[in-house]
């Protein structure tokens, strides 16, 4: 896909973000915001993967995990817009008889899903898992997973931290959304995480940043390097460093806007920031 | 008695046998273990098969999420550590990635119970039945000797979905015949009776026969039935027996909360309410002995069983 049209999927997908969370009066629009540009650049360049063909098992395929499951509505968004199931099916998001839960989900049946996420700090170890199945099977395609900066303070993230290392999984990419807010406050006022790219490194990954997180070229350059240093004994490490709420001017660069929807007018605000570039779903 | 011990062995023995046979027979079997190789015997498909054998180290949490995630490729992985770190110290892990995902994982759990013995309550877990059981989609088996375990272990592999499969370590009586076939969720008539249904699981399921031997001797008819399958229950097999005898004994190594008992008892409450005695750990944690001390000294002996086939019978004919 072409830079325009990636940059134009974005603010249609940052749209039905807004949207979404909007007409159910709850979600998750800050880090959906935050990672636009980072799942857009992933399902429509970076990935190979079948849409029209999904089946759980992906085989031949890149595959992709969200692990920070909050932030559901730009997973929706984008796997809808790259043709895992109809746009038509965003206005279900969150309510009763959806196959698009608050959280992600396998358990309804959605394309595209392959791990219910949401308890923090449970989906690398899953991506591992995938990967280690990818190196039995000898299918050389590449396994993604996001975590949310604020869901390293899970345990379970650095026993697969120190097992990916250890192990030399080499076929994983994890990326950490580093927006440095979570839902008390700012990471070091509620549990500082240090340097997160050392304590990577210290446990035998390679860890790249990305330091423009919204900006598409450098998402785009920063994962490409990525991908290229994959395959070579150690698992990548993506500090991308990302602005929550990023492209609604006051939902940017605040926890404020972690966990609640936007008003009425609120959303007219936000659209009005975002431009219509391939229909709102309807 | 029909059933006669072959000569004791260890329910964990079974499964590593039965990995071993899988990692011939499947190759999409995969194990992995959380530091306690020998003790579950896993060894030997550590040994055959080294590239499907992942040693996790002491991380259980990330042990069934690594396992969900070899599902999704088609791999079926078998967990294995102690079943206090199967199920209570990683119980978010198997709702989340697994149960609530669907994900073809058998959690393989040994030293189950009070007869891990001398290690102590921190490792007699005592809740595993009732926190697996209460899992939408969660199967829970609990075989009572080597035989049995072998055969549910080889069974497991052919069926699609998350099963929790319950062990223990101490040698036990060997007495199910050899390549009886495991069928999940099919109860099994071991003695026919009409006095009292006996209905136990896992290791005091011998315990069972052995009770049953001295009530006979006594003139008391009981039908002893092995509920190797928790859940899904096998109702049939209950009511069948039920109508006969009236009255009921559940025996298992385990909580009264939570466990067969409760199933049982769950299932009669809606259907054919009847007496019933648990031979089951009363709400308390266990302590360090020999296995056969604990069993005695929590009420779990076969002589458990006898009384309380004796105490439910007197109710029932009170009536």
């Amino acid at each position: 896909m072409s830079f325009l049209e990636l940059e134009r999927t974005a603010s249609q997908v940052r749209r039905d973000i807004v949207r979404m969370v909007h007409a159910v009066q709850s979600g998750h629009p800050g880090g959906s915001l935050g990672c636009t540009e980072f799942l857009v650049a992933l399902y429509f360049d970076l990935m190979a993967h079948s849409p029209q063909e999904f089946d759980m098992d992906g085989t031949n395929q890149d595959l992709f995990f969200l692990s920070n499951g909050h932030i559901s509505p730009v997973f929706y968004s984008v796997l809808s817009r790259v043709g895992y199931f109809n746009t038509a099916e965003l206005k279900t998001f969150r309510k009763l008889n959806s196959r698009l839960q608050g959280h992600p989900t396998t358990h309804e049946g959605l394309p595209g899903v392959r791990i219910a996420s949401g308890s923090l700090g449970q989906g690398l170890s899953v991506g591992i898992g995938a990967a280690l199945a990818k190196k039995l099977n000898n299918d050389n395609h590449l396994v993604y997973t996001l975590h949310g900066d604020g869901e390293l303070q899970e345990g379970q993230i650095w026993e697969a931290v120190m097992f990916a290392g250890s192990n030399k999984v080499d076929n994983l990419i994890a990326t950490i959304d580093a927006n440095g807010q979570q839902i008390d406050g700012s990471t070091n006022d509620v549990l500082s995480l240090g340097k997160i790219a050392d304590k990577f490194f210290a446990f035998g990954w390679d860890v790249l940043e990305i330091e423009e997180g919204n900006d598409m070229q450098s998402v785009l350059d920063g994962m490409k390097a990525a991908k290229a240093r994959a395959g070579k004994h150690k698992p990548v490490a993506v500090i991308l460093h990302t602005e929550m709420g990023y492209g609604v001017d006051f939902m940017q660069g605040t926890h404020e806007w972690h966990g609640i929807a936007p008003s009425d007018s609120q959303l007219d605000l936000a659209l009005g920031q975002l431009e219509e570039t391939l229909g709102d779903y309807k | 008695m029909k059933y006669i011990d072959q000569g004791s062995k260890d329910t964990r023995s079974g499964f590593g046998a039965a990995l071993l046979e899988l990692g011939k027979s499947n190759t999409n079997v995969v194990a992995l273990c959380a530091d306690l190789t020998g003790s579950l015997k896993m060894d030997a498909f550590q040994k055959a098969f080294p590239e499907r054998f992942i040693q996790v180290g002491i991380a259980e949490a990330n042990m069934m999420g690594i396992a969900a995630g070899l599902t999704i490729g088609g791999k079926i992985p078998f967990t294995g550590t102690f079943a206090n770190f199967s199920t209570g110290r990683v119980y978010d892990q198997i709702r989340q990635s697994i149960a609530y995902s669907g994900k073809n994982v058998k959690i393989c759990a040994s030293h189950a119970g009070l007869t891990l013995g001398e290690d102590g309550a921190t490792h007699q877990i005592l809740e595993d039945i009732g926190l697996m059981r209460m899992l939408p989609g969660m199967t829970v088996i609990n075989p009572c000797d080597y035989n049995q375990t072998k055969a549910a272990t080889l069974a497991i592999a052919d069926f699609e979905g998350p099963v929790y499969l319950r062990f223990g370590r101490p040698k036990v009586a060997n007495f199910t015949p050899e390549n009886t076939r495991f069928e999940i969720g099919k109860a099994l008539l071991l003695r026919e009776g009409k006095d009292v249904t006996i209905a136990a699981t896992g290791h005091l399921v011998w315990k069972a026969l052995l009770a049953a031997e001295e009530l006979a001797k006594n003139g008391i008819e009981a039908e002893v039935i092995n509920f190797h399958t928790i859940k899904p229950l096998d109702e049939q097999a209950l009511m069948q027996s039920i109508l006969k005898t009236r009255c009921l004994v559940s025996a298992e190594e385990h909580q009264r909360n939570g466990g067969l008992g409760d199933a049982l008892a769950q299932a009669l409450a809606s259907q054919h309410p009847c007496h019933q005695e648990y031979v089951a750990v009363n709400d308390s944690f266990g302590e360090s002995g020999k296995p056969e001390e604990l069993l005695e000294k929590y009420g779990l002996s076969e002589k458990s069983i006898y009384e309380a086939s004796l105490k439910v019978i007197a109710r029932k004919n009170r009536e």
